[in-house]
């Protein structure tokens, strides 16, 4: 019979063909409704989906499953009847049947609790856990309700500290194996494990190897008991007495989402919000426990006005009179030309935004930028960016970059899980093995100077070519090196694009800001002089007026040398910052400004999304948002930037900046995951330094000086957890080079380049390639800056014994 | 602790994705001869559901304990327990009180089961398996409750500590069981076993039928919320002596005198 034939005929009806069927949708019944489920999706996660929450300890999102605490155990049916099924061990199948309400799955659910209950301590009253705890939930809402455990509990010495920064308490554990499987599976410092067996189980660390992962304090927001607590947490406040919101931590710039959790106006604690696009839930120590920066007994709290030498507090009035009379006497000597603005990074787009119309149109230099030297050149903002995902999800990882881990740690996070889970490829470029390195599929070293000819060797490889070749190629690029300039890095990064066409660019800047600050308008002006520039312009005497917009040239400008001279030069200086610094301790004029959590605004990351940062607390003291500043200075040079809030900035950034429509307050509310800006392509390109590197003589060592996690940055030096974490200043050599150059590890040595000489204990360390000498920036102990000299494409050192 | 097995046939795809199989002696040992005879041999002997013979290890109370190789389907625990060419009766002409028959985990078996035969379906219809082979006897003068601890202990001992039931619930019957085989048991314990052996193993358990108690055999399987089979195996004989030998238990339980309290002389003070 075919479909030709009318209806109502014996045996015949009109065929209608049957719907298409999706291969990636899959029916289940869930308690008694038909669901559509996603094929692969657990059952616990389509359940949730659907509304229906399914008890858990040891189950979490951004893990694999492991099917431990059997307390998602419900009846499922795929044919042969109810079975007791771990319902995040199991996929969904079809038609297959799920009750998690069957009385069996109720016994069974208190049963379980009962159990955990058994040997768990009586210490809620104590536990910082207690009310956000899922323990505590599930047991209120699916246990038995009375314990008639009558025997000894278990009992462990407690707590025990694993890390500087977290406590165990093996006595609450209920080995969920999320702490374990966190530091194996996502972060990859398998530093934490189970010990002994059956009862006796519990974590332990390494004899002699705390829990010192980067990522430590993740473990403690996992922890489904008060097992795993945090140091600077402990005993602080109940969540109940939290005042919540989310944010965005602007420690580095990959930006990701956080809550800002306070209490009678005090920060006292920073969680992870899972943002699909950025960090997944996961965030770094130093973004986590930095907080308490902000309410530092150090910050500069009122406005200070240099008097014979010496700093007296002054009104705000004062300060910006001051402040105006400095920079109008400096236009008049020198033209506005006279005048520098640098910094801008470290504060809200709307804070950059602001700064950047006083700079340009009321003082009216183009001696304007946010960089400090110590990263990449604005036009790398030209080139066609990816996004984090983009880069995760990419078929080659090219790493042109700095160690991930340290500088800019979640992205490591995101890009390490790429390549566990063999979805892609790492081809690294590096001076010094990274965290990355054991991930990678080929990580080449190169020498300082080299990169060009070792990544043009690298491209002729046929089997690199052929990975190429695949498409989907994501470039991670960034400053790996402070001693040397980026020009041979940008010209390395511009091989790899000409080879593989298509390829997106990741830009690894790194402070928090620097994409935001650059987009709105801090940087340089037609013939304006970056921060190199102008720093050497001060040492020669052209700048009248230096302002350092939460800039620290001191500690942060690769060259120590050319930023004192700078700083000595400029003949008067201006410094908007929350500590005093060593750069803004020696200005004219401190214009104290509020910290991370004191001001409402938005903030760019590097992939450029834009997304909110909150005012949880009230400034300190007599603090102001950077944007009131440049408003305030405004209005003492005889201009109105026109701004009586916030948001008012907010708009004007939307209706003025390129790319910015989109970012209103609404669009910010609407879209908790950020808004992309895209690429902007009116960024001024600044030039670079050209020239080669020389050989290297046989005696000296090339100079690879990178950041670390922890050093003496502001907001790690001014949170006290933090502060003793940073290794210190050291000369990191490779232990072959060590014998050649006739020193041990341990001793004290003269490193001398053509700059300086500056004593520092040797470190033998097979991470460092043959032939270079590496050295952490910034961190505590003599500066290796002095040995910097930043026009100069590399530095070589020589190490001398004592 | 141990990993997760990966979702394939160990025996193609194990332990590092390789091919993984442990075997036991037995095993091992039938493969002689099966090479040099034939599967048709091999079925000839035996029933169709367990064909061939079967190496039993027999320990305990009876007066040849050792390893025999008895024909699977026809051999009795009768025949295994008292025939001449096997372990010929319990020692001293004792009296059987009870036997397991088929290693630690498996539920017991009282004199109403001997004349089963080793046939895997009508053991596990009469509420046990054959298991590992090893036959447990224990006649008159076993302690049922130390019995019971002893076997119990060592499965708790055994737990890997992955899943909650077992590691916690294992631990917890053995507390419980210390006790009462010590003398300290209270009037709960006994029904505070059978309510942990409902979280590790919900719905009917398996036991023996029992003429003396007038209790019919609940067969196997048993559902459980374990991972694997330990958890259960603490479990299994708890519910076994507990079932079937109450009366041991009850009569190692401290009977506390109850001190009244009278409510109204405090009421009558205001």
């Amino acid at each position: 019979m075919t479909s030709t034939e009318s209806g109502t005929e014996s045996g015949t009806e009109p065929v209608t063909p049957a719907p298409p069927v999706d291969p990636n949708v899959v029916s289940v019944t869930l308690n008694g409704r038909v669901i559509e489920a996603t094929k692969g999706e657990l059952v616990i996660a389509a359940a949730e989906r659907h509304g229906v929450y399914i008890p858990r300890f040891c189950y979490h999102e951004r893990m694999n499953s492991v099917g431990m605490c059997r307390m998602c155990i419900c009846e499922v049916d795929t044919g042969r009847g109810p079975q007791l099924t771990p319902t995040c061990m199991v996929a969904v199948a079809p038609n297959m049947v799920i009750d998690t309400e069957s009385e069996m799955t109720k016994n069974v659910q208190q049963g379980i609790l009962e159990l955990l209950l058994a040997n768990h301590p009586l210490d809620c009253p104590i536990c910082d856990k207690g009310g956000e705890c899922p323990l505590q939930d599930q047991a209120f809402s699916h246990g038995p309700g009375e314990s008639r455990y009558i025997e000894e509990k278990r009992h462990f010495e407690k707590p025990i500290p694993i890390s500087d920064l977290v406590y165990l308490d093996r006595e609450r554990c209920i080995l969920c194996d999320r702490c374990t499987r966190f530091a194996d599976e996502v972060a990859g410092d398998a530093l934490i494990s189970f010990t002994h067996r059956g009862n006796e189980t519990q974590i332990a660390t390494f004899p002699d190897e705390p829990f010192s992962s980067y990522f430590s304090g993740n473990t403690v927001q996992i922890c489904p008991v008060g097992a795993l607590t945090a140091k600077p947490y402990r005993f602080k406040a109940r969540p109940w007495d939290l005042a919540q919101q989310e944010s965005t931590c602007t420690s580095c710039a990959v930006g990701c989402r956080i809550v800002i959790d306070s209490s009678r106006d005090e920060v006292l604690r920073y969680m992870g919000v899972d943002s699909e696009p950025v960090n997944h839930g996961w965030l770094c120590d130093r973004g986590r426990f930095n907080f308490e920066s902000t309410k530092s007994d150090d910050r500069v709290l009122q406005p200070l006005l240099r008097e014979h030498g010496e700093l007296r507090e002054v009104s705000w009035n004062e300060a910006l009179g001051a402040a105006a009379a400095i920079i109008k006497e400096a236009k008049t000597a020198g033209g506005a030309d006279g005048v520098a603005v640098i910094g801008g990074a470290r504060g809200t787009n709307e804070d950059a935004y602001a700064w950047s119309r006083l700079a340009h149109e009321v003082i009216g230099t183009p001696n304007v930028y946010s960089q400090m030297g110590d990263g990449l050149p604005a036009d790398i903002l030209r080139l066609d960016r990816a996004t984090i995902n983009e880069a995760a999800h990419a078929t080659t990882i090219v790493l042109l970059a700095p160690d991930l881990k340290e500088e800019l740690p979640v992205l490591y996070l995101r890009l390490r899980e790429a390549a566990e889970k063999k979805r892609s490829r790492i081809l690294e470029f590096t001076p010094k093995q990274t965290g990355l390195t054991r991930y990678a599929w080929r990580s080449i070293g190169y020498e300082p100077g080299s990169q060009v000819a070792v990544v043009n060797d690298t491209l002729g490889d046929k089997d690199v070519a052929a990975q190429l070749a695949k498409g989907n190629v994501v470039v991670v690029f960034g400053r790996a090196n402070l001693a040397e300039t980026i020009t041979a890095s940008v010209q390395a990064l511009h091989q790899l694009l000409a080879a593989a066409p298509g390829t997106k660019v990741l830009p690894a800047f790194r402070r928090g800001n620097s994409v935001g600050a650059l987009s709105v308008g801090m940087r340089t002006g037609a013939g304006g002089l970056d921060t190199r520039g102008v720093l050497q312009a001060a040492a020669d005497g052209k700048i009248d007026c230096l302002v350092l917009v939460g800039a620290d040239p001191l500690a942060d400008f690769p060259d120590t040398d050319l930023a004192r001279r700078g700083l000595a030069g400029a003949r008067r200086t201006i410094a908007v910052d929350t500590f005093l610094t060593g750069s803004s301790a020696r200005a004219d004029v401190v214009l104290p400004a509020c910290a991370f959590g004191e001001k409402d605004g938005t903030t760019t990351n590097l992939e450029g999304r834009v997304s909110n940062v909150v005012r949880q607390v009230s400034p300190a003291g007599n603090t102001r948002p950077d944007w009131m500043i440049a408003s305030g200075l405004a209005m003492a040079l005889g201009s109105d930037l026109g701004y009586a809030n916030v948001n008012e900035v907010t708009l004007d950034i939307a209706i003025n900046v390129p790319g910015f429509e989109q970012v209103t307050v609404d669009g910010l509310a609407a879209n908790a995951d950020g808004l992309l800006v895209g690429t902007q392509t009116a960024i001024w390109p600044v030039t670079l330094l050209e020239g080669t590197a020389p050989e290297r003589n046989s005696y000296d060592l090339r100079l690879v000086i990178g950041r670390t996690m922890y050093d003496q940055g502001v907001g790690t030096a001014t949170s006290p957890s933090l502060a003793h974490l940073p290794r210190g200043s050291a000369v990191h050599l490779h232990p072959l080079d060590l014998a050649r150059v006739g020193t041990a590890d341990g001793v004290e040595v003269k490193v001398r380049s053509a700059r300086a000489t500056v004593v520092l204990p040797v470190v033998a360390d097979a991470s460092v390639l043959r032939g270079t000498a590496w050295m952490p920036w910034n961190n505590p102990g003599p500066n290796v800056g002095e040995l910097i000299d930043c026009f100069s494409a590399i530095n070589d050192v020589r190490i001398e014994n004592l | 602790m141990p990993r997760l097995k990966p979702p394939y046939f160990p025996a193609a795809i194990g332990l590092y994705g390789k091919p993984t199989i442990v075997n036991n002696v037995e095993t091992l040992a039938n493969l002689p001869w099966l090479l040099t005879h034939s599967a048709a041999d091999y079925t000839a002997i035996g029933t169709a559901t367990s064909p061939g013979t079967r190496m039993v290890a027999v320990s305990g109370h009876v007066k040849r304990p050792g390893v025999f190789e008895i024909v699977n389907g026809t051999t009795t625990f009768r025949d295994l327990l008292y025939g001449d060419e096997f372990c010929q009766g319990i020692r001293n002409g004792n009296e059987l009180k009870a036997f397991v028959p088929g290693g630690g985990s498996a539920p017991w078996f009282l004199p109403d089961q001997l004349d089963l035969p080793f046939e895997a379906k009508l053991v596990g219809a009469a509420g046990s398996m054959l298991g590992s082979g090893a036959v447990i006897v224990m006649d008159e003068t076993t302690d049922i409750p130390r019995a019971a601890l002893t076997l119990t202990r060592f499965y708790a001992h055994e737990s890997c500590g992955k899943c909650v039931p077992c590691r916690e619930g294992a631990t917890w019957l053995e507390r419980i069981m210390e006790r009462l085989a010590d003398g300290h048991g209270t009037e709960t314990d006994l029904e505070q076993l059978f309510e942990i052996g409902q979280t590790i193993c919900p719905g009917p358990f398996p036991h023996a039928a029992s003429g003396r108690l007038g209790i019919e055999a609940a067969p196997f399987p048993f559902k459980m919320t374990t991972i694997c089979y330990v958890g259960p195996s603490a479990y299994t004989s708890v519910h076994s002596a507990v079932t079937l030998f109450r009366s041991e238990f009850e009569a190692k339980i401290v009977k506390r005198k109850l001190i009244p309290v009278s409510v109204g002389a405090i009421d009558d003070q205001h």
